[in-house]
């Protein structure tokens, strides 16, 4: 019986092309929806944490001013020196390193071609705090970093840009005017929420205070923390030690702020979570439409066939053969229209995801809940006009017009 | 099949009363027929005077009030729904005066159709659907849909669905209804031709006199019980 009605279910399907695709535009758009949405949440979430881990793990930013905002009345809270980093490496017990930075812009010239980048002045320190490996050439030098000469390591956009991918290391570019030697590249990290990373040209930071900020001092200092000690004690003696130095006392609040990337990446991946669970939630809901819609028609279906049922029933058809056909055909439809609905949602997220800056994801997972629930949805709407098309009496059937 | 010495129709004392109290309509006031095996009858008689009901309990499509219907020897009006059904499956096959074939679907699939039910293996399904098509003079035209024949070829194809499964007894009601005398005259001679080669019991409902000639036996209903029973071997077909 099984067979027969699935035979019956495809026929009628396919004989009935247009009145098939109406029917299954819901669940086709549901599915899609709800995949697309899913996936895409995922992957932006992916995205985030792998920006944030790129920073590093155990990393605390700190810069001066409170949270992101520069804005705000009262005058520009001072940036940090060289001593503050000194001070901090000497006094607080569970830091590994800490790598002041201090960036500028600049137009970077290699054979006639030129590049608009960011100059990132730092220590070596920078390549302790986070994981950053070169995939050619070195870090900077002892004396290449006290005396601050004019060395650079290229990110991979620069490589791309101005070598054409070539080799790099040994050549030298001229930054603002500034000759300067090529001597590492960076490992790619690729594009994030930040702006594209590898677009960066890593400098000596004396080189950098000297010859293109001007002054000695410093926008943001990176700590690497000891995994063994605790994040928020260390978090809590830098403070200490940043307040005596900027002599802020009593009940004055902090000019720096302190951040920590394992915090960011959790709060990030919150954010993420609730969005994609929302937007879900939305898509969900047109998936339940969308079997409400098979049902209608069925329906629909069910009173304009009713003749056809009459033919069936005469011709020796049980109730429960009429029945399962009018189910199978519902859940044939819906799976079909579920199939169809992945396929769209796979395009959808290829399509948007360079769009969104994220990296194409398959879930399987996602995927199939969401067949099943086409299917589900199938037998669940179809039962109903299906059962009713099985109830009617065959001398009534053939004579309805 | 020979014909066997108990008639293959039993009707006693049928009746059938349609609704409840005081619209209720008895549309059978107590029925006493046989059918012998192989024979053609016509049913004939006025709008209303229970040919239509009888037909259909007879079809086993629906069950009379009181009385008993014995077909081959088998209380129908003892079985359930799905009984009868499978009672249809199995012995009956149905020629409609609408033809009612299923739409976009080809004459071949259309003939099909009482096999797929049996559950019979495809190649099975398209020879016997083939042959029976070939019977009815249609076999070139298996692909056609019925919006693509004329109404005479549609009743062929419906005779074809109807004879696919060798049933015992062919229920035809009012056949020539929507045709033609023409065309009329060509489902008569394929009728009277199946019931003489393939021993096949004929029951049409008609009210053409014409058409009610080539039947063997004719059976006049009036006002819910039947009036005459006309016996003539025969004697018309050329």
């Amino acid at each position: 019986m099984f067979g027969t009605t699935f035979i019956l279910a495809i026929r009628s399907i396919f004989r009935h092309k247009l009145r098939s695709f109406l029917t299954t535009l819901g669940i086709i758009i549901g599915v899609a929806a709800v995949v697309a949405m899913v996936t895409l949440g995922k992957a932006t979430t992916k995205a985030a944490q792998q920006q944030v881990a790129s920073l590093g793990t155990n990393v605390l930013q700190i810069r001066p001013g409170q949270g992101f905002g520069r804005g705000g009345g009262g005058p520009r809270p001072p940036d940090f020196k060289e001593a503050d980093v000194e001070a901090i490496g000497r006094q607080v017990a569970g830091v590994n390193a800490v790598a002041p930075q201090a960036q500028s812009t600049a137009t970077v010239i290699y054979q006639g071609a030129n590049w608009s980048t960011t100059i990132n002045g730092t220590t070596n320190a920078f390549f302790q705090v986070q994981p950053w490996p070169l995939v050619s050439g070195r870090t900077f030098n002892r004396a290449e970093e006290q005396a601050g000469k004019a060395v650079c390591i290229i990110g991979n956009t620069i490589r791309t840009n101005l070598f054409r991918g070539g080799e790099a290391v040994g050549e030298r570019l001229r930054v603002n005017g500034v000759s300067c030697d090529v001597i590492g590249i960076l490992s790619t990290r690729g594009q994030g929420g930040f702006g594209d990373q590898d677009d960066v040209i890593i400098m000596p930071i004396k080189q950098v205070q000297r010859r293109f900020t001007g002054n000695r001092d410093i926008r943001l200092m990176l700590v690497g923390v000891d995994p063994v000690y605790d994040g928020a004690q260390v978090q809590a003696s830098i403070q200490q030690v940043l307040r005596e130095r900027r002599q802020i006392t009593g009940g004055k609040e902090d000019d720096f702020n302190i951040f920590d990337t394992a915090q960011i990446s959790a709060t990030l991946t919150g954010i993420t979570t609730l969005l994609t669970q929302i937007v879900t939630a939305v898509a969900a809901i047109s998936l339940v439409v969308g079997g409400i819609g098979i049902m209608n028609i069925m329906l629909v279906s069910v009173t304009e066939r009713t003749r056809e049922i009459g033919i069936r029933l005469a011709i020796g058809a049980v109730a429960s053969e009429v029945l399962m056909q009018f189910l199978m055909e519902a859940v044939v439809l819906s799976c079909l229209g579920g199939l169809v609905g992945l396929l769209v949602a796979q395009l959808v997220v290829i399509g948007l995801a360079p769009l969104m800056q994220v990296e194409f994801l398959f879930e399987p997972r996602i995927n199939m809940i969401a067949f099943l629930v086409s299917a589900l949805i199938g037998v669940v709407f179809g039962y109903f006009p299906a059962r009713r098309a099985a109830s009617l009496n065959p001398i009534d059937a053939l004579r309805h017009e | 099949m020979a014909a066997s010495d108990s008639p293959i129709i039993q009707l006693r004392g049928v009746t059938k009363v349609y609704g409840e109290g005081p619209t209720a309509f008895q549309a059978l006031k107590g029925v006493d027929l046989d059918i012998q095996a192989g024979d053609f009858v016509a049913v004939m008689g006025p709008s209303g005077s229970g040919k239509s009901t009888t037909m259909n309990i007879l079809g086993c499509l629906d069950v009379p009030s009181g009385g008993e219907f014995r077909f081959k020897g088998v209380h129908v009006e003892r079985l359930g729904r799905d009984e009868r059904a499978l009672l249809r499956r199995k012995y009956l096959g149905f020629v409609f005066q609408g033809f009612n074939l299923l739409a976009r679907t080809s004459a071949l699939e259309n003939v099909e159709l009482p096999l797929l039910y049996r559950g019979d293996p495809k190649k099975a399904r398209r020879e016997a659907a083939m042959a029976a098509l070939d019977k009815v003079g249609l076999k070139e035209w298996w692909d056609h849909t019925p919006a693509e024949l004329s109404g005479g070829q549609q009743q062929r194809v419906a005779i074809a669905r109807a004879i696919v499964t060798n049933p015992d007894v062919l229920l035809a009601d009012e056949p020539t209804g929507n045709l033609d005398s023409e065309r009329s005259v060509e489902i008569m001679k394929l009728l009277t031709d199946l019931n003489a080669t393939s021993n096949i019991t004929v029951l049409m409902v008609t009210h053409e006199p014409d058409m009610a000639a080539f039947a063997r036996t004719i059976i006049h209903f009036k006002d819910g019980l039947v009036e005459r029973i006309d016996n003539h071997a025969a004697e018309a077909v050329a």
